[in-house]
């Protein structure tokens, strides 16, 4: 089984994050960047496969700038045989994203795709869910434990009030939860040799995806300083505030 | 040297997040247990922390002293005991092996040490020898195809747990200087050598040392290092350059780490109605503490870059060593200082960082070793 698992570039999770003085956008300078961490754990879950003889092959790809592809090496260093690096400087939005990992999975022809649930820059929580539509695969997302039952997954979903479990057939798009499992670190030494592993280089162009923005971002702002909690003495007061104060509740 | 800055910053993240997000929330309960947690020692041989500085060849990551030396630096953002474990398999008890060990020595002993699968330990000090290392008095005496070791090894770094050591003995009686002293690979497991109980030591609590007694100890003579007698001490100086540099790098990152916890420490904590970090009295010292953090990094680096070329620097190391090893007790006591009371008590990292430091300007040669070393050397180039 061949398993392709998209990954991104973001700021790193332990960065503050600031805001351009101009309010442009967010600050980029001199911030240290790494992958996405519901990546991380897709690439884990893929890893996994290979080292249990489900999967034959694990084929990480990610959208981005030439510096993206310290991210394919981190998979690579993790694990997977090789890499795909689409390169772009442009602001690349869900939708392109999905069109180009559409493209991606036409040419690779994976059983199964795993992203993370959503990257921590953005949040979108979208480019899984367009990517099943443009493929018209099936799709399990915010996966919380997955198993491979010959041609068929059973993917288990956290949702609102509880577990949902989903039976899909391969081949299949899966995005993952935070819990689905803990990522390990790379041996020192799989970095060194993550370098010889095979990285092919293509563009949007190459991929025939127009990748023109459809968004246009205005300002970008911090979000309000939180001001300090009281407490209340009773339900009473609480609903009263709430209704009378924070206008919450009618 | 740095063969590769992407493949550099690869091993230095995946290190240093490796250090934030598993050793630093353990530093604790490694004081407490005095012991590296298990499994925490299992991650670091997995990861490949003991092959550091071993050539790829033999299962290592083959760095050179300039990437050594950063990684050395994130490392040392976390207690000092943590890198202690896989200290000696990248340092004292490999370098001799690796550097003067003939070819079935090496592949012997070197790939396992690589993987951690192996702990080592350097024998040289002893009650009657420290500083003056040369007038040891352990004796390995020839006997057949063996060499008999008789003597006490003190102070010995992760010597309670440790498989394999390098042992300085007198081969030569009649010589009581350095030309009468061999390395010998000695296994753990052979009959005489007996290891003392743990000391009780100031601070670093997780890393280990104690007395190691050989007792008409049988090493056979094909463990010699080198194959040759009288090379032992020749062996121990040659990797002493790489060791206080990375000494001195550690220095460096442990520098910065208290820098860090007292910055973070002055920005929350209010005074007369300002943080103190607003007070210029604390402003001085996280300057002061900050400058000098960064004085040792520029040092080290630009002698680890020195070392890489083949230049000879051990004067330089020696004045990185003197420098960085005094600057981070200096920067220790700083760090305690802009804690306050809160600095002298043990539920705060500086407070044990404030033990943990004193050892640097004791091992791998004291400040004042260091001192004479400079200025011996300052004296010989000129005359």
């Amino acid at each position: 089984m061949k398993v392709l698992v998209a990954v991104k570039r973001v700021i790193d999770y332990n960065v503050k994050i600031r805001v351009k003085p101009d309010h442009s956008d967010v600050d980029l300078t001199n911030v240290k960047m790494a992958m996405n961490p519901f990546c991380e754990i897709a690439v884990e879950e893929a890893v996994r496969l290979k080292e249990k003889g489900v999967a034959t092959e694990v084929v990480v790809v990610t959208i981005g700038p030439k510096a993206a592809q310290e991210q394919l090496r981190t998979a690579l260093a993790l694990g997977a045989d090789r890499a795909i690096h689409v390169q772009t400087d442009e602001r690349v939005e869900s939708l392109a994203v999905a069109k180009l990992l559409a493209k991606v999975v036409e040419e690779e022809q994976p059983s199964l795709v795993r992203l993370g649930k959503q990257a921590i820059d953005t949040d979108n929580n979208q480019t899984g869910q367009l990517l099943a539509a443009l493929t018209g695969l099936a799709q399990g997302t915010v996966a919380s434990e997955v198993v491979v039952d010959g041609d068929t997954l059973q993917v288990t979903r956290e949702i609102d009030g509880g577990l949902q479990t989903l039976e899909l057939s391969l081949p299949a798009i899966v995005t993952a939860d935070l819990r689905l499992n803990e990522p390990r670190y790379a041996k020192l030494p799989d970095i060194m040799k993550a370098k010889k592993k095979p990285m092919d280089v293509k563009t949007p162009e190459d991929l025939g995806v127009e990748t023109a923005s459809r968004v246009s971002l205005v300002k970008v702002e911090s979000p309000a300083e939180r001001k300090g909690g009281i407490k209340v003495g009773s339900v009473d007061e609480l609903v009263d505030k709430l209704k009378n104060e924070a206008k919450v509740i009618s | 040297m740095i063969r590769d800055p992407e493949l550099l910053s690869q091993l230095l993240d995946t290190i240093s997040r490796f250090v934030r997000e598993r050793l630093i929330p353990n530093e604790e309960r490694l004081a407490e247990e005095d012991a590296v947690p298990p499994e925490l020692l299992e991650e670091m041989k997995e990861m490949g922390l003991f092959g550091l500085s071993i050539p790829e060849e033999y299962g290592g990551l083959g760095l050179t002293m300039e990437e050594e030396a950063l990684v050395a630096m994130e490392i040392g953002k976390t207690s000092p005991a943590f890198r202690s474990v896989f200290g000696t398999n990248n340092g004292i008890g490999a370098q001799g092996i690796l550097i003067d060990g003939t070819q079935e020595q090496k592949a012997k002993y070197v790939p396992r040490l690589a993987t951690g699968e192996i702990l080592s330990s350097f024998c040289l000090t002893e009650p009657d020898s420290g500083s003056d290392a040369a007038s040891l008095r352990t004796t390995a005496i020839r006997d057949g195809d063996h060499y008999i070791l008789n003597g006490t090894k003190r102070y010995i770094t992760n010597g309670p747990e440790a498989d394999l050591f390098t042992v300085m003995a007198r081969t030569d009686p009649a010589n009581k200087g350095a030309g009468g002293i061999s390395a010998f690979i000695v296994q753990g497991d052979t009959p005489g050598l007996i290891r003392g109980p743990a000391d009780n030591k100031m601070g670093q609590k997780g890393a280990h040392t104690c007395d190691i007694i050989f007792d008409n100890c049988r090493v056979p003579a094909e463990n010699i290092i080198g194959g040759k007698e009288g090379q032992g001490f020749k062996t121990a100086m040659k990797v002493l350059d790489r060791g206080r540099l990375h000494i001195s790098a550690v220095c460096v990152g442990v520098a910065d780490r208290l820098v860090e916890e007292s910055l973070h420490y002055a920005m929350e904590r209010k005074q007369f109605g300002a943080m103190l970090a607003d007070h210029q009295l604390i402003q001085a010292m996280l300057a002061d503490s900050k400058t000098e953090a960064y004085a040792g990094y520029a040092m080290v680096m630009d002698a680890a870059r020195r070392k890489d070329t083949g230049e000879n620097v051990s004067t330089l190391a020696s004045c990185c060593k003197l420098f960085c090893a005094e600057m981070v007790g200096r920067v220790a006591d700083r760090a305690v200082q802009v804690h306050g009371g809160a600095g002298y008590m043990a539920e705060y990292a500086v407070e044990r960082f404030y033990r943990d430091v004193r050892l640097f300007r004791i091992y791998e040669g004291t400040t004042q070793i260091q001192q004479l070393v400079v200025a011996r050397n300052m004296v010989r180039e000129a005359s």
